[in-house]
């Protein structure tokens, strides 16, 4: 099936190829010119052309939605960009980000090369690649005036997802790291490893879960638990082939296949999301769940979704962190606004927002240390809440895996998986 | 130029055949790997090779066939035993006044009051849990199970209304007392002589509503995302799924899947027919028998449909104290606290979806009159035989999963660059509503009294104004309900917004689906109590409606 699948890839490639020369001349046309400022123009002038150009613009930012404090923070933002810029910020709330790749390549494929559906779209891992890969993306995050504070040395993951070169195809506007969480009133002593977690869970049958691995989360838990079981860690940085996809991955299933009987519902279903185990860990169905965001549990307690003893932790070895980008497709239909938008995300203002675990809790992609005083103010200002983790306590993240590693995962769990009871 | 009298009949069954027919070609010819737009010309079985070695595809199949064939029994079979045991009782016409609320209340809002109601962390255990000492829920698949049983019944739960309302509807036209009457002279107790004598009659005119539950409970997706397993879904979900992959290709296996899923439930509709004439024969032999037994265990059958509309009733309760419930754990049987909270903290949110929703609703439903009015007043004045039967054309998209045509159609509409757009979506609504406005119009246009037009064309009064000043103000009562019936059905679309709509039309149904996946359940309550809340207003507004402005007129009350 997979393979199969495989065999139509040339077919849409030549498409691609035969559109490539339509598609680099749009991009150019529309956008910033790349030309170094003459001296007696100031170097912002190009940007307050295009500010000029996109105000009166929307905008369709295509997200995932399957997060409430996220799609709080995208209309907060709408908000913003309507007073600061006279922006209009649509959220076309998406089940999969993949509803948005398939969009813009099928615009691609029936040859419609502007005014596309799809203005903005939130990105990473296999997503970002495919569209990398067609040439659907077009070049910003070199334009954007505050791209410059991005904190690219230190936090790698801002300029290289998934070990793919993002090559400004895309802008970097929140940290994931994974997390796990507990009820420490109903378990104290979590386990630290993936595989003491197997063990744990042979004591305590019921009490783990994971997403579906069709879910990035999902697929999240098992790269984690991959990580772990290989020998080298270094191998999951290059794309996985056949071959090395069989061997390294053998004991993984191995252990999976210990697990999942003692998941909960024996392993035959799974929740369809990460929040959705949020309510199971709530009502003591589970004891543990998997998390990318280090403020989750302060924001469940915070909202009235997880009991106050919620307390999050990472593994020994440590634990997977990404970014998530915004990225413009080549026929946006209002790239300038867009770009606005990407801009907007990266400013100060924006990242002590999403950082603040009140409102998200996401890390900040930026370098505190390039701020003004007055904006890293706004970062030291921000609370700590009972639940969440410091910078200090998530310790150094561990890269993710090149995307092929994620997709031939999910498909070879859902090989295994499916047909339900096994 | 006099246009043709027959204008307004071709018209409203374009404005249906139209999308349904080059949906399905779109769809069709995907399957069978025609697509020029990937640039796949040609034939080829590809796509059906693909669809047969996904590994899920005999555990989807089986989903889609226990849970369509087991809802529809399981509706059909309670409204038959609850009309043999209680036609006679005071109980049988107090029902029709619980049922309103019942059939307004979209799927959606109905299957997600099941979910709150049944979960492993639901009310019903949590109502439980004290007596069996639970401090955590039951690890067992309540809901979303690899059976399909929850899907089953929650589709039941929305069905069985339903029918118990066409059968009402058929049993005014059956000479019951009559034939009861008889069948008691031969000794039959009340509960057997119906089920021998008038449940025959009854099926044969609840046969069309019977197949379009059967066609809705194949074909779902709304209710398979929310009631049913993830992996593997039930068939309907997979095409769906496929479609909006990020590998284009993906294309070819979804249009597959889709045509498949449409030769079934076309064979399931013979099927069912064909097991229908078989317990015909059967039922034929035990009337004539003249066994008598059995009038015990229908009468204890009859109580499973009040059981089934208690369930629902408790569906919609669950949705509404979720939406005002603070904080909630498993096993407190009451929020710890009641507010609106989570109201008001959504309330620019609702009310832009709540207007995006009217904005396709409203005009689709007006639309949906207007058309059915012109044709069914063109039927009553120049009818020809054949004209009923052409409006009956427009029936077809309520016997077809939503899935085989919605599908063809969005890559149709995606090729034109027309999808996304209000149009679109509006007239894929159209699609649905149409039906059921025509559906509820019928009966009461066939049935008025022709002494009233010629009275008013005695009287000098011309085509229109007849029309106007006789007709409409008489048949108020059921343009209203068929206006809410309309409402209520847009309301509740679900794939015919996401496909036409391009995903980028969100309605207060799509957005009640995202966040079904695990969001908020206080959320998701306030969003299904509000998609809920609007068709039940609008029915409201049905029945009130006319007794207010005919409160002075006696005989158009009566009407």
């Amino acid at each position: 099936m997979r393979l199969q699948r495989r065999a139509l890839a040339p077919v849409l490639a030549g498409l691609a190829a035969a559109l490539r020369p339509a598609t680099a001349g749009a991009a150019n046309a529309t956008d910033v010119p790349a030309a170094p400022p003459r001296e007696d123009v100031p170097a912002a002038a190009p940007w307050e052309r295009l500010l000029r150009r996109a105000a009166g613009q929307s905008v369709n930012f295509h997200a995932w939605a399957g997060d409430a404090r996220t799609n709080a923070f995208i209309s907060w933002t709408a908000d913003r960009m309507e007073a600061l810029h006279r922006i209009r910020l649509r959220h076309i709330r998406l089940r999969d980000t993949a509803e948005a790749v398939a969009r813009v390549v099928a615009e691609r494929a029936a040859g419609q090369d502007s005014g596309g559906a799809v203005d903005l779209v939130w990105i990473n891992g296999p997503n970002l690649l495919a569209m990398k890969q067609q040439g659907l993306l077009r070049r910003i995050a070199d334009d954007l005036p505050n791209f410059a504070l991005v904190d690219t040395t230190g936090k790698p993951a801002t300029v290289t997802d998934f070990t793919v070169p993002v090559e400004g195809l895309a802008s970097p506007w929140r940290m994931a790291q994974v997390v796990f969480i507990h009820d420490a009133a109903r378990l104290p002593e979590p386990p630290r490893t993936m595989l003491a977690m197997a063990d744990w869970a042979r004591a305590h049958p019921g009490r783990l879960t994971h997403p579906n691995a069709r879910d990035f989360l999902g697929a999240t838990f098992l790269k984690q638990a991959l990580y772990e079981m290989v020998p080298d860690p270094a191998a999951l940085a290059r794309p996985a082939t056949e071959a090395t996809f069989t061997l390294l991955a053998a004991p993984l299933w191995e252990w999976y296949r210990a697990l999942r009987p003692h998941l909960w519902r024996q392993g035959r279903t799974f929740p369809e999301s990460g929040p959705a185990q949020r309510n199971l860990l709530n009502d003591g169905e589970i004891d543990l769940m998997i998390s990318f965001n280090p403020a989750e549990a302060a924001a469940g307690i915070a909202d009235g979704l997880l009991p106050e003893t919620t307390r999050s932790y990472v593994l020994q070895g440590g634990t997977i962190g990404n970014c998530s980008f915004v990225g413009i497709p080549f026929n946006a239909a209002q790239p300038e606004a867009a770009m606005v938008v990407a801009d907007f995300l990266l400013s100060p203002e924006a990242q002590a927002e999403a950082a603040d675990p009140r409102k998200l809790g996401s890390p900040t992609v930026l370098d505190l240390d390039r701020l003004k005083p007055g904006d890293r103010q706004r970062f030291d200002d921000l609370p700590r809440l009972p639940g969440m983790l410091g910078p200090a306590a998530l310790g150094q993240p561990l890269p993710e895996p090149h995307p092929s590693w994620m997709t031939r995962l999910t498909a070879d769990w859902e090989r295994r998986t499916a047909g339900g009871a096994r | 130029m006099r246009l043709p009298a027959c204008l307004p009949v071709l018209l409203l069954v374009a404005a249906v055949l139209l999308p349904v027919l080059a949906g399905l070609a779109g769809t069709l010819l995907p399957a069978f790997g025609h697509l020029p737009a990937l640039g796949a010309v040609g034939w080829s079985l590809d796509p059906w090779r693909r669809l047969l070695d996904e590994p899920g595809l005999a555990a989807a199949l089986r989903l889609t066939l226990v849970s369509g064939f087991g809802a529809t029994a399981l509706a059909l079979l309670s409204v038959a035993l609850f009309c043999a045991a209680f036609h006679d009782r005071p109980l049988f016409r107090r029902a029709q006044l619980w049922l309103a609320p019942l059939l307004a209340t979209p799927h959606l809002a109905m299957g997600v009051g099941f979910l709150a109601l049944a979960a492993p962390s639901g009310l019903l255990v949590r109502l439980l849990a004290p007596l069996l000492g639970l401090d955590r829920p039951p690890d067992l698949a309540t809901v979303n199970d690899p059976w399909g049983l929850a899907l089953l019944l929650g589709l039941a739960l929305k069905e069985a209304p339903w029918l118990l309302l066409v059968s009402l509807a058929a049993l005014n036209q059956i000479p019951a007392a009559r034939l009861m009457a008889t069948a008691r002279l031969l000794g039959q107790p009340a509960p057997v002589a119906w089920l021998k004598v008038v449940f025959p009659l009854v099926y044969r005119q609840i046969r069309l509503p019977l197949h379009a539950v059967l066609a809705y409970s194949l074909g779902t997706v709304e209710m398979a995302l929310l009631l049913g397993p993830g992996s593997p879904p039930p068939l309907a979900v997979l095409p769906v799924r496929w479609f909006l992959d990020r590998d284009l290709g993906m294309t070819f296996p979804a249009a597959a899947a889709a045509t498949l899923l449409l030769v079934l439930t076309l064979a399931a509709i013979l099927l069912w027919e064909g097991a229908a004439a078989l317990a015909g024969r059967a039922g034929r032999r035990w009337a004539a028998s003249g066994v008598a037994a059995g009038a015990r265990l229908v009468r204890l059958g009859g109580w499973l449909l009040p059981l089934l509309l208690l369930l629902a009733l408790g569906s919609l309760g669950a949705v509404l104290l979720w939406s005002v419930a603070g904080p909630w754990r498993f096993p407190d049987l009451w929020p710890r606290r009641l507010d609106f909270a989570t109201w008001a903290a959504h309330r620019e949110g609702l009310l832009a979806l709540a207007e995006a929703t009217l904005r396709v609703a409203l005009p689709a439903t007006a639309l949906a009159l207007a058309l059915s009015v012109a044709a069914l007043e063109a039927v009553a004045r120049h009818g020809r035989a054949a004209w009923p039967w052409l409006l009956g054309l427009s029936y077809l998209p309520l016997l077809l999963p939503q899935t085989a045509f919605l599908l063809g159609l969005q890559v149709l509409l995606l090729q034109l660059g027309l999808d996304g757009g209000l149009p679109a979506v509006l007239w894929a609504h159209l699609v649905f509503v149409l039906p059921y406005v025509l559906l509820v119009l019928a009966a009461p246009w066939e049935a008025l009294d022709p002494r009233l037009a010629r009275s008013a064309a005695a009287l000098g009064a011309g085509p229109l104004r007849m029309l106007c000043m006789v007709k409409l103000p008489v048949l108020l009562r059921p343009l209203l309900a068929a206006a809410a019936v309309g409402v209520a059905v847009s309301v509740g679309q679900y794939l015919a917004t996401l496909f036409a709509g391009g995903g980028r039309y969100a309605t207060l149904t799509t957005e009640a689906l995202a966040l079904a996946s695990g969001g908020d359940r206080r959320v998701l309550g306030v969003f299904a109590a509000l998609q809920a809340g609007i068709p039940l207003a609008c029915y409201a507004l049905a029945l009130l409606l006319p007794r207010w402005l005919w409160r002075r007129r006696a005989g158009l009350r009566a009407a």
